[in-house]
């Protein structure tokens, strides 16, 4: 039924699309590498960006903050990543932050330790400390909860308490932050952490865990946006000096607060726009 | 008088297409496992080639990002949750088959098949739920930290357990009624009948269903990471956590690039040689049984 002339015109309606796509591909593409952290949350709001402007292709690539800085600064990628904020010898960079992340140290409800000292959290993950009354609670052991290796807040942890992950002597291994939540939740005698976002939810929801302060701050989603909290970083993008055209075009979006929702379903914290 | 040229006995037309139609699926089914060994193949080869290459075997620990790629904890833990898991079910099965095929009334062992099979058609993802709500919680009020072998080895128990009762009872109930007649004849009592007799006859059928369920045992990946703790070393005691070579995959492939990707492969490499020799095991042990 269809005859030889109407395939044709397809075909070539077909390949003049394509053509025009890789014309504007050529023009439109923004290369962006860094830090594993930062690429989930830049990847989805890269394809929101996307839908919004037909024709802009933005490729994303992992490799450690320090690639996303060194990158930024060589041209290798029109932005970089970065899961931390810039050192005084990077004044070069300009960093815009897209995120805060932050990890609250949960305990069980029941228990009735309401704050640790940074040197007892490291005596407890070391298993150095393996009993709560040595801390001042009750007679019970103490169930280390800790995450499994490449999670993001796992390398924030290790890098407040300047250990490495091999030091940590944990009875339980855990992968996403729900795993943490209802691990903590089921056993009295555990210490876990988790991203701040997700446990005062669970807080606020009658799960039976409690979050603590470090060193004296309540660990709360306000503090992480404010930078008080200390077991939190910036999610930054970063460009050589002033971004232009096409890279301004994508820091402005997603410094945006069009882009909440997505920062929020990553369990990070929107901030102070 | 059309109808007889189909007949099954002159090869028509439309058998000589029958072979060919049903042979493509087969070896297409057999290519495609070996498409997924090629690709495991390929995708660890990064560890294998690198200066690390067998220390995936002989590194003390695993620390992926800190260059130790040890995984033989996780192969004695999978073996070791497979196996307390086996011992568990095997017998329970093996029991509720033969009170099914031999001892039950006929309405209830209706019922108590009806069970059964939804039993075995709850996901595993249900399983870890319970396990980690439930049973670890009790098991931590006992031996903290809850979390351990034992909990795994019992969820394990429970996921498998229909699978050796369906086969067992469906390989005892292929035992042929003569053998049954003449041991009645003999006068057997019905124990002698059922254990000496009928279980013999039948072991080929349940040896094959005990090893499928060991099989999926070592296979199961979610309920077991919810609830064995997860923490890679060699089990020493029922109550320690441990991580199995699924769960390893499972909870760092998200966020795994590099060797350490690499890495989380060569473990689905090493498990499926462990499945492998298990199945060639099985084979053997099973040859020249008759019956069913």
């Amino acid at each position: 039924m269809h005859s030889f002339k109407q395939m044709r015109r397809l075909a070539v309606a077909t390949a003049v699309f394509f053509l025009s796509m890789a014309a504007q591909a050529a023009g439109d593409r923004l290369t962006i590498t860094g830090s594993s952290t930062v690429a989930p949350l830049a990847a989805e709001i890269a394809r929101r960006f996307e839908q919004k402007n037909p024709g802009v292709r933005i490729d994303v690539q992992t490799g450690g903050s320090s690639r996303g800085l060194a990158d930024a600064r060589s041209g290798l990628a029109d932005i970089g990543m970065a899961s931390r904020s810039l050192k005084a010898d990077e004044k070069d960079l300009k960093p815009h932050t897209i995120a805060m992340d932050g990890i609250g140290i949960i305990l069980h409800k029941t228990n009735s330790i309401r704050v640790l000292s940074d040197d007892q959290i490291k005596a407890i993950y070391r298993g150095r400390i393996k009993n709560w009354k040595e801390v001042g609670g009750k007679d019970m052991a103490i169930t280390v909860v800790n995450k499994a290796e490449g999670r993001s807040t796992l390398e924030l942890f290790l890098l407040y308490t300047e250990l490495k992950n091999s030091d940590i002597k944990a009875q339980v291994v855990i992968g996403d932050n729900q795993q943490g939540i209802k691990s903590v939740a089921a056993n009295p005698g555990a210490i876990g952490y988790v991203s701040i976002g997700s446990a005062e939810y669970e807080e606020a929801h009658a799960t039976p865990i409690r979050l603590i302060p470090l060193r004296g701050v309540a660990a709360t989603v306000v503090h992480v946006r404010d930078g008080k909290f200390p077991l939190s970083r910036p999610l930054n993008l970063v460009t050589k000096g002033v971004p232009v055209g096409l890279s301004k075009r994508f820091v402005d979006f997603a410094t945006s607060g069009a882009v909440n929702d997505l920062v929020e379903a990553q369990f990070f914290v929107p901030p102070t726009r | 008088m059309i109808w007889s040229r189909h007949s099954f006995l002159s090869r028509q037309h439309a058998d000589r297409w029958l072979a060919p139609a049903l042979g493509i699926p087969a070896v297409g089914a057999a290519l495609i496992l070996l498409l997924v060994l090629a690709f495991l193949l390929r995708e660890a080869m990064p560890l294998l080639n690198s200066r690390e290459s067998i220390g995936f075997l002989t590194d003390p620990g695993w620390y992926p990002l800190e260059g130790q790629f040890g995984m033989l904890p996780m192969v004695a833990a999978s073996l070791a949750a497979g196996l307390g898991a086996v011992v568990l079910a095997g017998p329970l099965g093996l029991a509720s088959a033969i009170f099914l095929n031999f001892l039950a009334p006929p309405a209830f062992a209706r019922i108590y098949r009806m069970m059964v099979a939804l039993l075995a058609g709850i996901p595993s993802v249900v399983f870890g739920l319970w396990g980690l709500t439930v049973l670890v919680p009790l098991i931590a009020r006992w031996q903290p930290p809850g979390a351990s072998l034992l909990a795994a080895i019992l969820v394990l128990a429970l996921m498998i357990l229909p699978t050796i009762a369906l086969t067992s009872t469906s390989a005892l109930a292929a035992v042929p009624k003569s053998l049954l007649h003449g041991a009645a004849a003999l006068g057997l009592t019905q124990y002698g009948m059922i254990l000496r007799v009928a279980v013999p006859a039948a072991r080929g059928g349940i040896l094959n269903g005990i090893l499928l369920a060991g099989a999926r045992a070592l296979g199961e990946t979610m309920a077991v990471l919810m609830v064995a703790g997860n923490v890679v070393q060699y089990p020493s005691g029922l109550f320690d956590p441990v991580r199995v070579l699924t769960a390893n995959i499972a909870l760092e492939m998200a966020y795994a690039t590099g060797m350490h990707r690499a890495g989380l492969f060569t473990s689905g490499l090493l498990l499926m040689g462990v499945v492998v020799l298990l199945a060639w095991l099985g084979v053997r042990s099973t040859r020249g049984v008759q019956y069913v």
